[in-house]
């Protein structure tokens, strides 16, 4: 016999809601603002701009590190008087062309990857053998093929980008659930409709990891070969820029051309990849 | 073999005919038969079940009525057109929660799958997927992305959605299955008012003997390693007659499990991997 049997039942009334003091309240003003990644990465930069300044302020030193504040204002002198932004164009126009062709030829790559099993191995295969190769290694024998125009960089790039895209792209593929294939063929839908609906989506996390990646190689890739490729056709872009100013020893300007490809790429990052991530990936509960 | 009493509905055309199917898959190591010359006849506003332990082929057998699998011998027939591929005939209903495309909302999740097939487009299929959302009470939901849903809503909008594309037979695998006991209960009453209001045809996987008797009027019990037909049966009529449906419990647990008490406790323990 248990000896807890004869204890007796109760029942209870639920207590009346002002009795629980706070149940659900605002959060104050200030946690709502540091909430906000924006305001805690411009925090960061303000700070690494201060130790940047302090330090070249005890260097004192303008040939060998200039001062945050020259620097911008090189920056600056060379954006509305100089020909930064003549170079600075030049060079997003090959990149973005060089880009986009890796992205194009990756997924078509990956479509055949997913599609067909020897498109699996020659996918694996290639990525293989060249994902390793540096895009600058190829770029004397892209300039013998290409000659010295932007056909040369643009095949550097898309070497640097293809591959990183790809093999992101794929591994997504292939990550997608197996609910998720059945529901899409359940649809009828099949080849190029079934990757664009089902696959492409569900993968998208990884295809975008692929893209910023890929959008990192491109630019390391490209502002390498400008300083070893320097000019063509008369306008050379932001590597040759720097390279230029190191020659005449303007280093305040070296800094600023530096500074132009990091403020790009924090601009492209928190405007464009983080924006595209936040309206799907993050809406969709794919990614936290 | 398959020695079915004619059915009471005999006398329409079946919708679903399968004879004598065998399934086999492979695994890394090994060919596994899943199922060996199965047949039964689904009419039009069955709610069929197929019940048995695991590893009796029932959720391949579902998956080869979706099309996803060719059986290696025997023959399966929708209105008396071979079964070659998946097709939105058939809609499935998937145990996993993720069965919802993430990247669409509620309402646009029942939307794709009516225009991506072209059965519906503008108006008519928004019109059809809020009817049919509105049936399983998530009209407040319409704009959720299914991430901020709990199991058994998303399992709802799944039905929903195979529900509104008024298919020729729903196919259910274990619907409730990851469901917590209570909302399962709850989801299992719906069904049937679902069922009450639109007299679908659904062949329903289990492996709860009380849910089979629950949802189906009719009941395929297999065996396991390889499936085989053990009995087909029907189900009681009266839900509320509590005393017919434990008998009836009764009798299906002793069919399924009195052959094998040599080995206790090996069959729902298994789940499969």
């Amino acid at each position: 016999m248990l000896a807890g049997a004869s204890r007796p039942e109760w029942v209870r009334e639920d207590a009346m809601s002002e009795d629980f003091g706070v149940v659900e309240k605002p959060i104050t003003w200030w946690e709502r603002v540091w909430n906000n990644g924006a305001v805690r990465k411009a925090v960061i930069l303000i700070l690494l701009a201060l130790a940047w300044e302090i330090y070249a302020r005890r260097v004192n030193n303008a040939l060998t590190f200039p001062t945050f504040s020259s620097t911008v204002e090189a920056l600056w002198d060379g954006a509305v008087h100089g020909n930064l932004l003549t170079r600075l164009l030049f060079s997003l126009k090959v990149l973005l062309m060089g880009y986009g062709l890796g992205i194009a030829l990756a997924a078509l790559l990956s479509t055949l990857a997913i599609s067909f099993r020897l498109g699996n191995d020659l996918l694996e295969t290639l990525t293989a053998m060249f994902s390793p190769l540096p895009a600058i290694a190829l770029l004397p024998l892209s300039l013998i093929w290409f000659g010295l125009g932007n056909g040369s960089l643009v095949f550097v790039l898309v070497h640097s980008v293809l591959w990183p895209v790809a093999l992101n792209t794929h591994s997504g593929f292939r990550a997608v659930s197996n609910t998720l294939r059945m529901v899409g063929k359940n649809y009828g839908l099949r080849g190029f409709g079934y990757v664009a609906k089902i696959l492409i989506p569900a993968a998208f996390p990884n295809i975008l990891s692929g893209l910023k990646i890929g959008w990192a190689f491109a630019w390391r890739t490209l502002i390498a070969a400008e300083l070893i490729f320097g000019v063509s056709s008369g306008t050379g872009g932001l590597g040759w820029y720097i390279l230029e100013n190191k020659t005449q020893l303007e280093i305040a300007n070296v800094f600023a051309g530096l500074l132009t490809v990091i403020l790009i790429g924090l601009v492209v990052e928190n405007g464009v990849f983080r924006v595209i991530e936040q309206r799907t990936v993050r809406r969709w509960g794919m990614q936290a | 073999m398959n020695a079915a009493p004619p059915s009471p509905t005999a006398v329409t055309e079946p919708l679903l005919d399968v004879r004598g199917v065998t399934l086999q898959y492979k695994t890394k190591a090994h060919l596994v038969t899943a199922t060996y010359r199965v047949s039964f006849t689904v009419y039009p506003g069955d709610r069929f079940v197929l019940l048995g332990p695991s590893g009796c082929g029932k959720s391949t057998l579902l998956k080869a009525v979706g099309g996803y699998l060719t059986p290696i011998e025997g023959e399966m027939r929708l209105k008396g057109r071979p079964i070659l591929r998946p097709g939105s005939d058939r809609m499935m209903v998937f145990q996993e929660f993720d069965q919802l495309l993430p990247w669409k909302t509620v309402l646009e999740n029942v939307l794709f799958a009516l225009t991506s097939t072209g059965r519906l487009r503008g108006a008519a299929a928004l019109d059809r997927a809020r009817a049919y959302l509105d049936k399983v009470n998530l009209g407040k939901f319409l704009h959720s992305y299914p991430h901020t849903l709990s199991g058994g809503m998303k399992q709802r909008v799944a039905i929903a959605r195979g529900m509104a594309m008024e298919p020729d037979i729903l196919l259910m695998d274990e619907p409730f299955a990851a469901l917590d006991a209570l909302t399962r209960r709850k989801m299992q009453d719906e069904l049937l008012r679902l069922w009450d209001e639109t007299r679908f045809t659904v062949l329903f996987v289990t492996h709860g003997i009380d849910e089979a008797v629950k949802i189906g009027n009719r009941i395929l019990l297999l065996s396991p390693h390889p499936g085989q037909v053990k009995a087909e049966l029907n189900s009681v009529v009266d839900l509320t007659d509590s005393g017919a449906a434990a008998k009836l419990e009764r009798r299906i647990h002793d069919m399924l499990f009195n052959d094998r008490v040599e080995s206790p406790g090996n069959s729902e323990a298994i789940s499969h991997a």
